[in-house]
């Protein structure tokens, strides 16, 4: 399998607090790895430096064999073949469903309206929101709210998708219809980063699971060996605790 | 509803009351009140009034533009920009700081004094840049306030899909900054239109000008009365449209499937 993303030593700091302290990660194509952890280990940090969406203090990042977080590179480009779903669906409130969809593949791709429409109907037929299409964002539920950003972030065609837990913001009734998604994107093949609590979704998503703690990978491994067997007594205090809430 | 009604008319009645039994009622009514000579200088005030409109509608286009433009400029992030921040904040505080009869003065004065070939003579020329200089300085704080009211994160999610920073203002965030300010916007734009009363301190006859010299000619103030419902008469309609513009954005935003 030839490599998607590799991560080398990154750091970052929000003022005097160190968020990611030396991070090596690599994706291959096609591989779906969960990044799991307690709130504030970095998970989302991790996501957006991958987006560029924050500056890094040291290390690099590589995205299908170029270096992006290099002086010269054109952020917007790389932007463009990375999705990335944030917790919060982040939808434009003053853009309909289709103008939502719409607005990066015409803007940053150049495509014409109607081939972004045509894109944008194809990709909200196949995940069941057809019927949305002209609605505003304000109008829809929690759960379909996500599916269009996920939509907004598939209509790009990125070749790597970023996921930052994108079910923590919804009802629990609401989950299953996001994670479906998710599902069928894995299997078709999608190169997907998910920061998830989740566990049980993990377990069954991912090809391999990240144990993030105080800014490092503390534990990598195949779903198996994370929940099963974990090493670090870090990892099975968090995955304790995970049970105890009755999350897994 | 009934308890309203009566705190209402209890209300008004007793301050009309105590109002009419002033000593000096009689003779305010007639020197602001008088009922021949409002029909009388309606005709010359309201035509008068069509220069503050003129002035007001030309005056409102350009700040309009001028305004989102500084407030787009103060607000460019990075260390880079912060030569044309700075230059942005001194505009805003010179000119919100300055006395808007003042600059009228000076300008509508001064410019046509200087004596430079090609420069135009007309004081409503520099009275609507005087207007315009006041006015962009307050209406693009007011901008400004809309744009920082927009979450970071409608910019991360513009950014992430590959526009660039000023897609993203241009796309994502104004238009939601816009429609948040409608009302404030408003405010400002009722006191620029009052304000285009001051454009006749440089003798230029406007509907103020105007009013003053028939209550020269016939000792009674009464056409600045006219003045008055001119001004409210164009002030409330524009309220209500605001009203509308507002309600009409929510109702967009709620309802299903209404197309832009």
């Amino acid at each position: 399998m030839s490599e998607a993303l590799r991560i080398e030593d990154l750091h970052k700091s929000f003022g005097k607090l160190e968020v990611l302290r030396g991070i090596d990660l690599e994706l291959a194509e096609h591989e779906v790895v969960c990044l799991i952890g307690a709130s504030g280990s970095g998970k989302s940090t991790l996501l957006r430096c991958v987006n560029l969406l924050e500056p890094i203090e040291a290390g690099r990042i590589v995205l299908h064999g170029e270096e992006i977080t290099g002086r010269d590179v054109d952020v917007n480009r790389v932007r463009r073949g990375i999705g990335i779903v944030f917790q919060a669906f982040n939808l434009f409130p003053h853009r309909s469903v289709l103008g939502n969809v719409t607005l990066g593949p015409r803007k940053a791709l150049g495509l014409s309206k109607p081939e972004a429409r045509e894109r944008a109907d194809e990709l909200l037929a196949r995940f069941g929101l057809a019927d949305k299409r002209d609605d505003y964002p304000d109008r829809l539920s929690g759960g379909q709210q996500q599916r269009v950003a996920i939509v907004r972030a598939l209509a790009m065609q990125p070749r790597l998708l970023l996921l930052d837990e994108v079910t923590s913001a919804l009802d629990p009734e609401l989950v299953a219809e996001v994670l479906a998604v998710i599902r069928e994107l894995a299997a078709e093949g999608m190169t997907m980063l998910i920061a998830t609590h989740e566990m049980a979704f993990a377990r069954d998503v991912a090809h391999r699971v990240c144990f993030l703690d105080a800014g490092v990978i503390l534990e990598d491994g195949s779903p198996e060996e994370i929940f099963g067997s974990p090493k670090e007594p870090r990892t099975r205090q968090f995955l304790e605790r995970i049970v105890e809430a009755g999350r897994l | 509803m009934l308890i309203a009604v009566t705190s209402t008319l209890v209300f008004f009645g007793t301050l009309g009351f105590l109002i009419t039994r002033a000593p000096g009622w009689e003779n305010f009514k007639a020197y602001f009140f008088d009922w021949e000579i409002y029909r009388e200088s309606f005709p010359e005030v309201a035509e008068a009034f069509q220069l503050n409109v003129k002035i007001f509608l030309i005056a409102e286009s350009i700040i309009l533009v001028t305004a989102l433009a500084l407030a787009v400029l103060r607000s460019l992030p990075g260390p880079v920009f912060f030569p044309i921040r700075a230059l942005a904040i001194v505009y805003t505080d010179l000119f919100r700081g300055i006395p808007t009869i003042l600059l009228i003065l000076m300008l509508g004065f001064g410019m046509p004094a200087l004596g430079v070939e090609g420069i135009p003579l007309d004081p409503v020329f520099w009275a609507v840049v005087a207007l315009v200089l006041v006015y962009t300085a307050y209406v693009s704080e007011v901008y400004r306030a809309g744009i920082e009211s927009v979450h970071p994160s409608q910019d991360a999610a513009a950014r992430s899909l590959g526009l660039t920073r000023f897609q993203s203002l241009r796309l994502v965030v104004v238009p939601q900054a816009i429609r948040r300010v409608i009302p404030p916007l408003l405010n400002d734009f009722i006191g620029l239109q009052k304000d285009t009363a001051l454009v006749g301190t440089l003798g230029v006859v406007e509907v103020l000008r105007q009013s003053q010299i028939i209550e020269a000619a016939r000792f009674n103030a009464t056409a600045y009365v006219v003045a008055a419902t001119l001004f409210v008469a164009i002030t409330i309609p524009l309220a209500r449209f605001t009203d509308w513009l507002v309600a009409r954005d929510r109702k967009r935003r709620q309802a299903a499937g209404i197309p832009l």
